[in-house]
């Protein structure tokens, strides 16, 4: 037992110093959700994503890539084989080359992935008055707090403070979450911006909850099989160890130890 | 320790009952370590973006009378040849019942017009020439694999050589008059 | 029993005489190896070392088959692996955490040796040859790391190379030899690559070393003492059983890591595709590094920041000679027993430092922690053994003069 306790506290103590220091220096505390794909049984909420998808593409998309998801991957939210087949040729892709050598557009197929909103970061930079949107596809997992900070981020524009109002720069809005309080990004989301097919009220609370476990999905796509296989492994494990525990039990009765 | 009191056990009972725990420990052990080899081994299986690109879809519009187009498909060159009247007449006049793998040339094709074959040669993978104007077309007039000899015929079919087989005809729908859909 | 002998037996025993491989490992880790009989769960750190090794081979190999060493590549094929490929998620994060854990279990087997003294006579080469695993391994694991080409990977990559920089006169040269060019690029990729791919199988050739340097003495036991024939049992089944329950509680907690807090061990940045021209605002390497990092930017100068970081790691090769008490077991050693939950406290602390902005309180601790740790090694553990008066040792494992900690 003393070695398992020992174990335990060299995990806790070594593994998760990094992390409880990077907490640390985060100002700001970031509001619990409550996700459908928390905890050791968490699935995603379909019905949600395809909500999220909808405003990625309505929002979103006009300035942030989603370079890692294909459209073949919307399968796994629920689409049809032939929904993502009409989604992606609403899309235009540039292919090299033709017979001349030129590149010409052709609509995207399903293993197409979803074209990047700007040619090159330089384009992207120009038209953001010299911000980068950053591509989205690992998004919670590229930021502390995963999904919780999405949301936050994305609902938490506010007039700035008296003492900031000085220190904000042109073209700068004013974040409760974002380090720094500066982000170049405008408040994007409204009440009722959209109209979300499935009939939800899509208040901008809402579209921050539905987007962000949207991105969370393309960030984890294999969250799901991941936990489910993981309780069928640990299940496995643990009577393979009861058995062993007690098979070490019987050999080692005749040792006087 | 608690261990003492169960030694007072009859040996027989307490080495079956070892035994059993041995087999099944060792038992489990194995099945799990076999059960977790699939995963490892199925890792080296064509990946989901591989699978989702094994169709292609391709336009015949250009192609005219007597000339041939190459297609790439899954890694590997579809061959498709335009052919005239007088080739298709060709193909079909010779006894098909006397060739290496026998096979009507009706049954290769589902355009008369279009032989569309896999360009891989049935002997030891080469790609055969003859798609090209300047290349060799072999002793039969189809294709002929450079690297053992093997002759194909104008339906693709193996005529002389060590290739044991005709030129592969992949799965293909024609979409359209001039659109073919591969795989 | 019948003395005819089946057909297979017979097979056996002819391919036996020719290779008598089974017989050799048998001798190893089998019936024919006596262990004493008082090792108690610390010594199942060995054989799990073991295990994740293995474990780490045949995932490595699987993920080089889909990992692409080249800048614009690899970041995109790592996520390729964790999409697209057939259970490559799972390749991946086995990987990733096994790295963790491999530390986790090697440091835990490293402690348990300075507890009980098994650097000591006549054991100094295995402890030798358990450094040189050790140093083999930070060497994988960080040019590992560097691989999925993340910002983390990157800049740490970067940081590291730059140490070698500190040498005099030809540390530039030396860098630039590391690199293959003139910053952290795509061929400083190719060869981290190779040699990541290279380095665990002369890990395997170590370890082999290690077990046969383990043979020539024997294990060492929790008393310290040398056993008697008679309180030794063979490896087999004694202690396979033993460590298949190890085996079994490890995984336990490695797949309760892998499929429930897959990323918890990692750096978020590292899921940000490495841009040359950013830094990340705060850079810290794995957490198995953190102690020597610490130390690392504990002094102010370079070059000896270096040295002390090096040095906290070569000093393990004299600790045998440093250690003069000829007492092994801790449990006989009232003082030393004191000092060694100190440093074990102490790095500890360091670990933590590690993972702090160098300044204020951390700068402090991370000062008074490196200063302890060469204090621990170079003045406390020879004084110690000398003034220190050891306990009464019992005379045999069975016949203990102390009464036996509770196991």
């Amino acid at each position: 037992m003393r070695i398992v306790l020992f174990a335990a506290a060299a995990i806790t103590l070594l593994g998760f110093a990094p992390a409880t220091t990077q907490a640390a220096g985060d100002a700001v505390v970031l509001e619990q959700q409550e996700w459908s794909f928390d905890g050791p049984f968490g699935r995603f909420d379909r019905q949600q994503l395809q909500r999220g998808f909808q405003v990625y593409r309505e929002i979103c998309s006009s300035c942030h890539g989603l370079d890692y998801i294909a459209f073949r991957n919307l399968e796994a939210i629920g689409y049809s084989e032939d929904q993502t087949k009409v989604l992606a040729s609403e899309y235009t892709i540039e292919e090299c080359c033709d017979d001349q050598g030129d590149i010409f557009d052709r609509p995207a197929i399903p293993a197409d992935y979803i074209p990047n909103p700007y040619p090159n970061e330089q384009f992207a930079r120009a038209s953001n008055n010299g911000a980068l949107p950053p591509d989205l596809s690992l998004m919670t997992k590229a930021r502390h707090g995963g999904p919780d900070y999405m949301y936050g981020l994305i609902i938490g524009y506010e007039d700035p403070p008296a003492e900031m109002e000085a220190e904000m720069m042109d073209g700068m809005y004013y974040n409760t979450v974002f380090e720094g309080n500066q982000i170049a990004m405008a408040q994007q989301l409204f009440d009722e911006l959209i109209e979300y097919s499935d009939g939800t009220l899509a208040t901008s609370e809402q579209m921050a909850l539905d987007v962000s476990a949207f991105l969370h999905w393309a960030a984890e796509p294999k969250l799901e099989i991941r936990k489910q296989t993981g309780v069928r492994v640990l299940l496995f494990t643990f009577i393979f160890t009861v058995l062993a525990y007690f098979l070490k039990r019987r050999i080692w009765a005749d040792v006087e130890h | 320790m608690a261990d003492t009191a169960e030694n007072q056990v009859v040996p027989t009972e307490d080495e079956s009952r070892r035994d059993f725990l041995l087999h099944a420990t060792v038992a489990t052990g194995a099945v799990g370590v076999a059960v977790s080899m699939w995963p490892l081994i199925n890792s080296m299986n064509p990946a989901a973006d591989t699978l989702a690109l094994s169709s292609v879809e391709a336009s015949l519009a250009g192609l005219e009378e007597g000339q041939a187009i190459t297609i790439s498909w899954r890694g590997k060159p579809v061959f498709v040849r335009y052919r005239t009247a007088a080739e298709i007449e060709e193909a079909r006049s010779e006894r098909w019942q006397d060739m290496p793998d026998p096979q009507p040339d009706e049954e290769r094709v589902q355009n008369d017009k279009y032989l569309i074959v896999i360009g891989v040669c049935t002997h030891l993978g080469c790609i055969p020439l003859g798609q090209k104007t300047t290349e060799t077309r072999g002793d039969y007039g189809g294709y002929f694999c450079p690297c053992h000899g093997s002759h194909y015929d104008l339906s693709a079919r193996i005529r002389r050589g060590p290739a044991p087989t005709n030129l592969e005809v992949p799965e293909y729908t024609f979409l359209s008059e001039t659109n073919i859909r591969i795989g | 029993m019948s003395t005819e002998k089946g057909w297979g037996m017979r097979a056996f025993d002819w391919f036996e005489e020719r290779l008598p491989i089974v017989s050799f490992i048998d001798h190893s880790v089998g019936s024919k190896y006596p262990a004493p009989k008082n090792l108690n769960y610390f010594w199942n750190f060995g054989s799990l070392a073991g295990l994740v090794l293995v474990i780490m081979i045949i995932t490595g190999i699987l993920l080089a088959m889909s990992y692409t060493p080249h800048v614009d590549h690899a970041f995109q094929s790592v996520e390729r692996i964790m999409r697209d490929v057939n259970s490559g998620w799972l390749l991946r994060y086995m990987h990733a955490n096994g790295a963790s854990f491999f530390f986790i279990v090697v440091y835990i087997h490293i402690f348990r040796g300075k507890y009980y003294g098994s650097y000591k006579s006549p054991r100094e080469v295995l402890w030798w040859l358990g450094i040189i695993i050790m140093l083999l391994m930070m060497a994988t694991a960080f040019m590992g790391y560097v691989l999925p080409w993340g910002q983390m990977s990157f800049w740490g990559a970067t940081v590291i190379t730059n140490l070698f920089s500190a040498i005099p006169l030809i540390g530039d040269e030396i860098v630039t030899l590391l690199w293959g060019g003139f910053s952290v690029d795509n061929p400083t990729l190719n060869r981290f690559f190779a040699l990541h791919y290279l380095l665990p199988f002369v890990l395997v050739g170590v370890v082999v070393l290690h077990i046969w340097a383990l043979h020539i003495p024997g294990s060492n036991n929790p008393a310290g003492i040398d056993p008697a024939p008679q309180d030794k049992i063979p490896f087999h089944p004694y202690y396979t059983a033993k460590d298949m329950f190890g085996v079994g509680v490890f995984l336990l907690a490695y797949f309760t890591v892998v499929f429930w807090f897959p990323n918890a061990m990692g750096h978020t940045d590292n899921y940000i595709p490495a841009n040359p021209l950013s830094t990340p605002a705060h850079i810290v390497p794995e957490w198995y590094f953190l102690p020597f990092y610490a130390i690392l930017r504990s002094i102010d100068d370079k070059l000896t920041g270096v040295i002390l970081m090096f040095g906290s790691i070569l000093i393990l090769f004299v600790l045998p000679w440093l250690d003069t008490s000829r007492v092994r077991s801790a449990t006989f050693r009232p003082i030393y027993k004191v000092l060694f939950w100190i440093f074990l406290i102490d790095c500890v602390v360091l670990t933590w430092c590690g993972a702090q902005l160098p300044e204020g309180l951390p700068l402090i601790l991370s000062r008074v922690g490196t200063f302890w740790y060469f204090f621990h090694f170079l003045v406390l553990l020879p004084v110690v053994g000398w003034i220190e008066t050891p306990k009464p040792l019992p005379t045999s494992i069975s016949t203990p003069v102390v009464p036996k900690p509770a196991e």
